[in-house]
């Protein structure tokens, strides 16, 4: 049910995410879903892509700075209240957010999000005794 | 372990004695056989004969790189050209390359020295020494060339550049022992990494480096990273090359051969000594040098003198380890900054590579630091928080090391150019 996602440290200057692309490319790897955060010097790019433990590999030997972190993709409905739906049972259960980002999916009608807690195993426990689609990885990664 | 007891472990009176016939015949050698000395000599009216006691040698002139440069490129020779069976450079780094010259004896001496300074620092003549220093006008690859000759060891004069020669060599012949700059150490240590190649793949068991400033928690990383015992080397061309001093495997300050060199540290300002355990610039007179005696030369390289014995036994003064030079010091808004004083302070923080770059920028009439870090795996988190915090930190401790603000930037590995011989640790952007 854990996702691999692959962080990058970047610097915020031109050509450094196109660089991280670029080699994905050239490997053959698809990005699956995507996030930026950023301050004023640096970036962290996080991935979800279809084959984390060679990009991981693959971005390592190019040199770049890389962490493997597991979170979890969860579907929820694609209707007013229904991210909303899923953050209160994590409120509820006092589960920290470290950070989330969504996508709509192509297939099925709900929307998908990637969270990051700090406690995944209880979050996963309370997920699914919610009745929360948590998905699991090989579904994410072959979306 | 000593290569030459006798001499290396005299006492003091024996010493004292020694250094001052030395003393007095280089004194003497230089007069009658360099116009510069004779004229700075006749300038502040001194003779050779003046020179009666040890504490005489205050009243020598100094001696600065300038000297050498304006007596460039054979004029501060004491024997003619015929005596002189080798001809070294400096890096020029700071700016034209003085020249140095060898007198048959000198090379011998200087052979001695270095095979004094290699089994101080661990080497036997059993050892596969992997000399990674450069071969050519720079003093460091013939010097610990011949010292490793002398010694009898078993020397690859690889010299430096070509890292994965390096350490598939390293690994295929066994080497034991490592001499090179510590930058290049760390850096070998690096793409061995890179490599996947563990130290316990190594035979190496040893490391000699020098030939630029290094702290304490960079030895420890280097020995760390190679598994390998690491001692500092201490030398100038202009004085004679690598072997003016070492450091013994109590690594404690390093030891100056004092039958060879005299040692002062004065305050550069001032120029007058200062107390030992005080820090100031480093002086040296040779006191057997043939082809270039120097008096009384001014290193520009900051440390401080030990009086106390060493564990180890050997009779010499010791002197600290180096903090900078007085040229690479920056002046930032009126304070003293080093370079060596940033990377303690990332060696420290645990987890960073030291990989760092120090960019000084003028903004109207106000300097500011920007000190650019490399950011390693271990210290990387998927975290915006986590991050920041690391960012903040190195600021804090920066800043209350240097005593002025700094700018700390995180920056991706590699982006920060490495070198395979004296590491670039400052870009002053300032036009003074």
């Amino acid at each position: 049910m854990k996702i691999k996602q692959i962080s990058v440290f970047l610097e915020n200057k031109s050509g450094r995410l196109a660089a991280v692309t670029r080699l994905l490319a050239e490997k053959v790897i698809n990005i699956r879903a995507l996030s930026i955060a950023d301050t004023t010097d640096f970036g962290i790019l996080r991935l979800i892509v279809d084959k984390p433990d060679e990009a991981y590999r693959f971005l390592k030997e190019a040199g770049f700075t890389v962490s493997v972190t597991e979170v979890l993709g969860v579907e929820m409905p694609d209707r007013p209240g229904g991210l909303d739906s899923g953050l209160s049972v994590m409120a509820q259960e006092d589960i920290n957010i470290e950070y989330l980002y969504a996508f709509i999916g192509r297939s099925g009608n709900g929307a998908i999000v990637i969270f990051r807690v700090e406690e995944l195993d209880k979050a996963l426990q309370v997920m699914k005794s919610r009745g929360i689609n948590v998905l699991n990885a090989d579904k994410i990664y072959n979306l | 372990m000593y290569w030459n007891q006798r001499y290396e472990c005299l006492n003091e009176e024996e010493l004292r004695e020694l250094q001052l016939e030395r003393l007095q015949t280089t004194v003497k050698r230089a007069f009658f056989n360099v116009p510069f000395y004779r004229k700075a000599f006749q300038a502040i009216d001194l003779e050779p004969g003046d020179i009666k006691d040890l504490s005489d040698l205050q009243k020598l002139p100094f001696t600065v790189k300038d000297d050498l440069r304006d007596n460039y490129p054979f004029g501060m020779f004491a024997v003619p050209m015929s005596e002189i069976v080798r001809i070294h450079s400096s890096s020029g780094t700071t700016g034209k390359p003085t020249v140095v010259g060898y007198t048959r004896n000198d090379i011998d001496v200087w052979s001695e020295l270095m095979a004094r300074a290699l089994v101080c620092g661990g080497a036997t003549r059993r050892d596969i020494i992997q000399n990674a220093y450069g071969y050519g006008l720079f003093t460091g690859g013939l010097g610990v060339h011949y010292g490793a000759e002398r010694l009898g060891a078993s020397v690859i004069p690889i010299s430096g550049g070509n890292t994965k020669r390096q350490i598939m060599i390293m690994k295929d012949y066994g080497s034991t022992v490592l001499t090179c700059t510590p930058s290049y150490a760390l850096h070998i240590a690096e793409v061995m990494a890179e490599m996947g190649i563990t130290p316990y793949e190594l035979k190496l068991r040893h490391g000699i480096f020098g030939a630029e400033p290094w702290t304490e928690n960079m030895r420890q990383e280097i020995e760390k990273r190679l598994g390998i015992s690491a001692v500092d080397i201490y030398g100038l061309s202009e004085v004679i090359g690598p072997g003016v001093g070492i450091e013994c495997q109590a690594k404690d300050g390093l030891h100056v051969f004092g039958d060879h060199f005299l040692v002062e540290v004065i305050d550069p300002v001032t120029e007058e000594p200062v107390p030992p355990g005080q820090l100031g610039e480093l002086v040296i007179t040779s006191l057997t040098k043939e082809a270039l005696p120097v008096i009384r030369y001014r290193t520009r390289d900051i440390t401080s003198i030990i009086t106390e014995p060493c564990s180890c036994g050997r009779a010499y003064v010791r002197l600290a380890r180096f903090t900078g030079r007085t040229d690479d010091m920056l002046i930032i808004r009126g304070v003293n900054v080093f370079p060596s004083q940033v990377e303690s302070v990332l060696l420290e923080m645990g987890g960073t590579e030291p990989h760092y770059l120090l960019i000084v920028t003028r903004e109207g009439s106000l300097d500011s630091l920007e000190v650019k870090v490399e950011v390693s795996e271990s210290l990387f988190s998927d975290k915006v928080r986590r991050l920041e915090e690391l960012e903040k930190r190195l600021h804090h401790e920066l800043e209350s090391t240097l005593g002025i603000s700094v700018k700390v930037t995180l920056v991706e590995p590699k982006s920060i150019q490495r070198s395979e011989g004296k590491a670039v640790r400052v870009i002053d952007r300032r036009k003074l």
